[in-house]
């Protein structure tokens, strides 16, 4: 049944939902908009995100693959793929709860109890219950194994000691999925966490916005003192954390299906940059003339159909047998420094205009451009720095030895 | 604008795959392209053969002249494979005069040449009169003479000419391109004047066709403008495939290095200066790669259209790049071994110099890739 949808009801649901994209998306709301779920920085942003998200899903758009009973459309996903594709050519807002809806809702869907399933699925897709993830610690960045933030068992509840960094909308969240320490003494460091699906509403969790870079806010440093949490929000066996928490990074990186749909972040090819140039002035000629910078903007469309054909080309073990955990590896680091490189370049070619920020009226599509570049080191950064990328492809792909 | 690309590769090309790496693995090891680096041929006769016998040379060839007609996408691979073990013969010449022949020659043509060239016939490609692979000008040129022609000027960087039995010659023919058909009995044996390349597992020459007379069926006039374009694109392509493969290769030569070399008591591969680096070349490759056999995908016996163009154009653009990059490394990366003659290192390198040359370098391909992308 999932797979019985025919090329005809496809191409009718896509003309319906462009049409409806092009009756009721707003692109402009008048304020500058975030380009990925990471850098939320207003309440201004979130509202309009937020009713934008519950828009598409009361509209049907979104969930459509999850069960009916839990908020979901109970269709083939082959028609939120198409919703999702139409999303991105329309260049619509990102759909903000993306830790629920990529990540948390799958994971809930595929191994939570009834009970999970029915209390927490379609807040995830409404965007009425906002979810955040407390793995990260100001000291473990990289190394998840050795999480420090303590829950100790008391009576019915768990008592929370300690703190998260670098979390997501952590300020607007009314849950949190929490890797904490229930057995410091386990004999593998590993077998001594657990896996919480936390409420954030309860007395002694404070999530602290951090400012970045861009001098936006959209993280938070989460501290938990006595913060005591019910037993029942546990997700698998006390002790089993370590497990759940590798099957959500799964979802995260893509590598299992499941997500409910929407988009987490902007796309922006090179044809973007390339529209943003077209009245671009240099020496007195479109910049888009300058020998110079069109041998470097053809660099980077050969980058960019790279990237496109990344995935693709893994596939086919005939073509990757030279190095066949290449391109897995690397995909993040080559994704990410693209984006970066292309960002930057994009500045460089705004002329005298390069230099205006997000809030000058002069500043090219509102200092997007700008703005974006400063945001893309959260990729290059985070989920392991591109260095450390570049390390683990040399050690395991290429068989060097470790540093 | 950028369209939606993709990669494929059927069952058929990946045995044909699979069969050129055992082949050229076994046929081909560092110390066998090392003998013959100061050899006259410069390939092994017995090699050539065996190439011939495995039908590599008619698969681009339609079946009613002896091939297999399974397309140049399916060459391809066996190229890049050859590149990856340093075997050089003239099958990537061979493989575009077929090539030209199939794409401006009529009936006669075919019925004459392709089933020899599938036979093993040897052939070359003579495009170039000086260095400017952007140049149009065509000095060398035909003049009617009785019933036939004859021809006037000369062309360097003729590859293989020095064993080539049969020359395909881009010709100016009134104010229009032509190819010529030439076989070695109508050349001199002063005509051809071995060029000293760069790369010494590669073979070139000058040759000076003055005065060689034409029939009148040896001309190929039609359609010739666009297929001399397409040759110089077919022929970037092949040229990727087999810096590709060498890039890879010369990133082995590297990386085993790192693995066994010790200073200051640790592997050098150790630090990340090396490896670093080490990485960013093999994403080179694995870009270079990859556009490679986007092109393989889209590739065909069709005149090129707009979309083939940018494919042929971006994989030579990076195979020349990640080579050049490779190959300048691995130099270094060997440290005082690396400038040694003995050190493999230096036929990587030299290899380099030689393919980013040949049917044009990045930039050439690049500033037209900004044409047809960017306009």
């Amino acid at each position: 049944m999932m797979n019985d949808v025919t090329k005809k009801d496809k191409d009718e649901f896509r003309r319906e939902f462009k049409s409806w994209l092009s009756a009721e998306c707003v692109r402009d709301p008048g304020f500058i908009l975030p380009e990925t779920f990471m850098e939320v920085g207003s309440d201004q942003q979130f509202e309009f995100l937020r009713e934008w998200q519950y828009k598409l899903w009361s509209a049907g758009y979104l969930g459509m693959g999850w069960p009916k009973e839990y908020g979901g459309g109970g269709v083939s996903t082959a028609y939120q793929k198409i919703v999702d594709e139409e999303l991105a050519a329309f260049r619509a807002p990102i759909a903000i709860n993306a830790v629920g809806l990529n990540w948390t809702g799958p994971l809930i869907k595929d191994f939570g109890t009834e009970e999970q399933k029915l209390r927490y699925l379609k807040g995830i897709l409404s965007a009425e219950d906002i979810w955040c993830q407390g793995f990260s610690e100001p000291d473990n960045g990289s190394d998840l194994g050795n999480v420090q933030c303590r829950a100790v068992r008391d009576g019915d509840e768990y008592v929370v000691n300690g703190s998260k960094i670098w979390t997501t909308l952590g300020n607007y969240a009314k849950y949190m999925i929490l890797l904490a320490r229930t057995d410091p003494d386990a004999s593998r460091k590993y077998d001594g966490l657990s896996f919480f699906l936390a409420p954030m509403t309860v007395e002694g969790i404070d999530p602290r916005p951090i400012q970045k870079l861009t001098g936006e806010y959209g993280f938070c440093e989460t501290f938990f003192t006595d913060a005591r949490i019910p037993q029942d929000c546990l997700m698998g066996e006390e002790g089993a954390g370590w497990r759940v928490a590798m099957q959500t990074l799964q979802y995260e990186r893509g590598a299992e299906a499941g997500a409910a749909g929407g988009q987490i972040a902007t796309v922006v090819g090179v044809d973007r940059v390339i529209d943003s140039l077209r009245s671009v002035q240099r020496d007195g000629q479109p910049i888009l003339d300058d020998p110079v910078v069109r041998d470097q903007l053809v660099s980077f469309f050969i980058r960019w159909r790279v990237c496109n054909l990344l995935d693709i080309r893994s596939a086919i073990p005939a073509l990757t047998s030279d190095y066949p955990s290449s391109l897995l590896l690397s995909r993040k680091l080559i994704g990410t420094e693209f984006i970066r490189a292309l960002r930057k370049f994009t500045i460089q070619c705004h002329g005298a205009n390069g230099g205006l920020y997000v809030g000058d009226e002069g500043a090219i599509e509102g200092g997007f451009w700008q703005r974006g570049y400063l945001n893309s080191f959260s990729a290059t950064i985070g989920g392991g720095t591109s260095q450390i990328q570049a390390n683990i492809v040399a050690e395991r792909v290429l068989g060097l030895p470790k540093s | 604008m950028e369209q939606l690309q993709t990669i494929e590769f059927n069952d058929e090309q990946a045995m044909l795959l699979e069969s050129a790496r055992n082949f050229c693995a076994d046929k081909s090891t560092i110390s066998d392209v090392r003998s013959l680096l100061q050899d006259e041929l410069g390939y092994r006769q017995d090699i050539w053969d065996d190439i011939v016998q495995l039908g590599w040379t008619g698969i681009t060839i339609p079946e009613i002249w002896g091939g297999s007609q399974l397309g140049i996408g399916s060459v391809l691979p066996v190229i890049e494979t050859m590149g990856r073990h340093l075997l050089s013969t003239p099958f990537i010449d061979t493989t575009l005069a077929i090539q030209a022949i199939m794409r401006a020659g009529d009936k006669s043509h075919k019925d004459c040449w392709l089933p020899r060239l599938a036979e093993g016939t040897v052939a070359t490609v003579a495009l170039l009169e000086n260095e400017d692979w952007g140049s149009n000008d065509l000095q060398c040129c035909v003049e009617p003479c009785g019933n036939g022609w004859v021809l006037s000027g000369a062309k360097m960087m003729v590859p293989y000419a020095h064993c080539a039995e049969l020359f395909v010659v881009v010709v100016g023919h009134q104010d229009n391109v032509a190819l010529a058909l030439v076989t070695r009995d109508q050349l001199d044996e002063s005509a051809i004047s071995p060029h000293v390349l760069i790369d010494e597992t590669k073979r070139a020459s000058r040759v000076d066709f003055s005065g060689v007379r034409l029939s009148h069926e040896a001309l190929m006039t039609v359609d010739t403008i666009k297929a001399t374009q397409d040759l110089r694109l077919l022929g970037a392509l092949m040229v990727a495939a087999e810096a590709t493969g060498s890039a890879a290769a010369c990133l082995d030569t590297t990386v085993e290095y790192l693995n066994t070399r010790k200073q200051f008591g640790r592997l050098i591969g150790s630090y990340q200066a090396l490896k670093h680096t080490a990485v960013d070349i093999l994403l080179e490759i694995d870009s270079a790669k990859t556009l490679l056999y986007q092109a393989v995908t889209v590739i065909d016996d069709n005149a090129l259209d707009t979309e083939q163009e940018i494919a042929c154009r971006m994989a030579k653009t990076q195979a020349s790049e990640a080579l050049a990059y490779a190959g300048d490394r691995a130099v270094q990366f060997h440290g005082a071994m690396g400038f040694s003659y003995e050190c493999d290192a230096q036929l990587y390198v030299r290899r380099a110099q030689w393919l980013q040359q040949q049917y044009g370098d990045a930039y050439h391909h690049r500033k037209r890739l900004a044409s047809l992308l960017l306009d």
